[in-house]
């Protein structure tokens, strides 16, 4: 498991023996692994693997044992330095916001008051849409966009505040392979453009292995990480998951199967040799 | 032409006081329900809404027992009933309606025994319906101040909460991660929410106060799509529908000479606003059918 040390302050994102516990269970342990800016990594692991909650240990929404650094500070609410995607995000079609409104809400939300409206406001607004590709929905609502689309108009929401680390939740979830693709293209772009760390969760890693650089993958509470040849290995991942898997590649996607040829010995009958795969990753 | 006005507007309509604090104090309630019911029906607690409506009949019964404005009674036991909803877990989706209607049931309880006490006192019936339906007619120009209070506090609240308010209603993960105290600003709003509501009460009645709230702003959803514009699209389709009401309540007076008494005047302005929404849904009916003749394959419910 190879662990780059920390070098200073240089990480825009540094997580150092992190262990959470939801409700007396431990759902991170021991958790340590960091991102260089601009660094696109894959946050790796099926559901419930603990992805959402270490998103919300470094919103500084979860408490926790362990240092997580942002920026070389200490973890904190309200960090401009960084731009949330969130998994959860259901808008009924009547509810009146534009996509201008919800991208132009990135950029001061947190101020109470109501946004005066100026030009120079607007020409950032316009600037965001255009980034993403939504100029042509602008003004439509954003319950009415498809998924592919409201996660654009969320990007933009998160990147218009200008933060140095992105982090997604599961963005590619309800998307189809297209919308996925296209979302994913997009964030590769921006991180290299803006020089913008994502980090971005999935529970399929296939989809975003063209375009990440690095890869956190997470699993039984723990965490593996480097880059995608250095995780994505037999000898790392059984280790990781406790118990033998294998890493399979398969018409260039890689496949992490799980499970045994189950009493091949025992049985000595062929037709009843069962053999229980799963592929879990 | 003015004979035509004078059908419309019957004599003494304009100059009469009564009319003219209905009409004030109506679109003052209207404007305020009109800015906060935007956000009510966003956040989905139109419920809660309702229920606060119903409590401050508690309010406006105990305020008549010790001979107190109705407004105060009203505006008192909305934000007292607002604040134990809050304490009980209003901001917890899951046990929302659960507070609310914990709530509501014990203030309605309440209710009963003073419009029990009120009915005994008064030897009448005219204080309860006065109190659940409404006496725009009844109320006095020196109620106008404490309305206006009441309205600038509801407004600045609301204002004041503006971005934070808007992005936790849209999306509390949002708000959250952005540092945004989201209960804060929920609790926040639903002191706005309940002098809006005592506001409604004051002018349309207790039980109907949730028709000025809500209704109006669920017509600007389907008609706007900017938060801005559904908030005034709210208040002027509110405002419409008080003063609208306000006439025809006074024109009524002589449809029935023998009776010598005006139909009330929310049951005009309510049944407007429910014939206002109707009619807000008209266009956007024929809108959805469109694509649907097209057959666009790709025109189906969208996966969020």
């Amino acid at each position: 498991m190879s662990e780059r040390s920390s070098n200073g302050g240089a990480s825009i994102l540094a997580v150092d023996h992190l262990t959470v516990s939801l409700a007396g269970h431990e759902v991170l342990r021991d958790v340590s692994f960091s991102i260089e800016p601009g660094e696109f990594t894959g946050l790796i692991g099926s559901n419930g693997a603990g992805k959402t909650t270490l998103f919300r240990v470094i919103l500084g929404l979860q408490a926790a044992h362990g240092t997580v650094l942002v920026g070389g500070a200490p973890r904190s609410r309200r960090n401009p330095l960084i731009g949330y995607v969130p998994q959860k995000f259901q808008l009924d079609p009547d509810v009146p916001l534009r996509t201008r409104d919800l991208v132009g809400l990135g950029l001061d939300a947190h101020r109470y008051g109501i946004a005066v409206p100026t030009r120079a406001r607007r020409a950032r607004v316009d600037e965001m849409l255009e980034a993403v590709d939504a100029r042509g929905f602008a003004d439509a609502r954003v319950g009415t966009l498809s998924g592919g689309e409201q996660q654009r108009v969320l990007i933009a929401h998160a990147l218009i505040a200008a933060p140095k680390l992105l982090l997604l939740d599961e963005p590619l979830a309800n998307l189809d392979l297209r919308s996925g693709n296209e979302v994913v293209a997009l964030l590769a772009r921006i991180a290299s453009e803006q020089q913008i760390a994502v980090l971005i969760s999935a529970h399929e890693m296939n989809p975003l292995l063209p375009v990440i650089d690095r890869i956190v993958y997470l699993a039984g509470g723990r965490a593996a990480s480097g880059t995608t040849e250095e995780v994505v290995r037999t000898s790392v991942l059984s280790a990781l998951y406790g118990h033998h898997v294998d890493v399979l590649q398969v018409h260039g996607r890689v496949l992490v199967v799980a499970g045994e040829a189950g009493e091949l010995a025992d049985s000595g009958d062929h037709s009843h040799t069962q053999t229980q795969v799963e592929i879990i990753a | 032409m003015s004979q035509q006005l004078a059908a419309i507007f019957a004599p003494g309509f304009f100059t009469s006081q009564i009319v003219q604090v209905a009409a004030t104090v109506s679109a003052v309630a209207a404007l305020v329900c009109g800015t906060v019911g935007v956000f009510t029906v966003i956040r989905g607690q139109s419920f809660a809404g309702e229920a606060l409506g119903d409590i401050s009949t508690t309010g406006g019964s105990g305020a008549f027992l010790v001979s107190a404005g109705p407004l105060w009674g009203f505006g008192v036991a909305a934000v007292a009933a607002s604040a134990v909803m809050e304490l009980i877990g209003i901001q917890r989706p899951r046990g929302r309606d659960l507070a609310t209607g914990i709530v509501l049931g014990a203030g309605l309880g309440l209710a009963a025994l003073f419009l029990y006490l009120d009915s005994v006192y008064d030897n009448t019936t005219g204080a309860t319906v006065s109190i659940v339906f409404g006496s725009m007619f009844a109320i006095t120009s020196s109620s106008i101040p404490a309305v206006g209070a009441f309205s600038a506090l509801a407004l600045c609240l609301v204002a004041a909460l503006g971005r934070p308010l808007l992005l936790s209603s849209v999306s509390p993960e949002l708000a959250a991660a952005r540092g945004i105290p989201v209960r804060f600003v929920g609790a926040a709003f639903l002191l706005a929410l309940a002098i809006a509501v005592a506001l409604a009460a004051f002018t349309i009645g207790t039980i109907l106060a949730t028709a000025l709230l809500v209704g109006p702003a669920a017509t600007a959803l389907r008609l706007t799509r900017s938060p801005a514009r559904a908030i005034a699209a709210a208040a002027a389709i509110g405002i419409a529908s008080c003063w609208l009401g306000i006439v025809l309540s006074y024109d009524s007076y002589d449809w029935y000479h023998q009776s010598g008494e005006s139909w009330p005047v929310s049951f005009f302005v309510v049944t407007l606003i429910f014939f206002g929404y109707l009619l807000s849904g008209l266009p956007q009916r024929r809108r959805r059918r469109r694509p649907s003749v097209a057959s666009d394959p790709a025109s189906g419910p969208t996966l969020s």
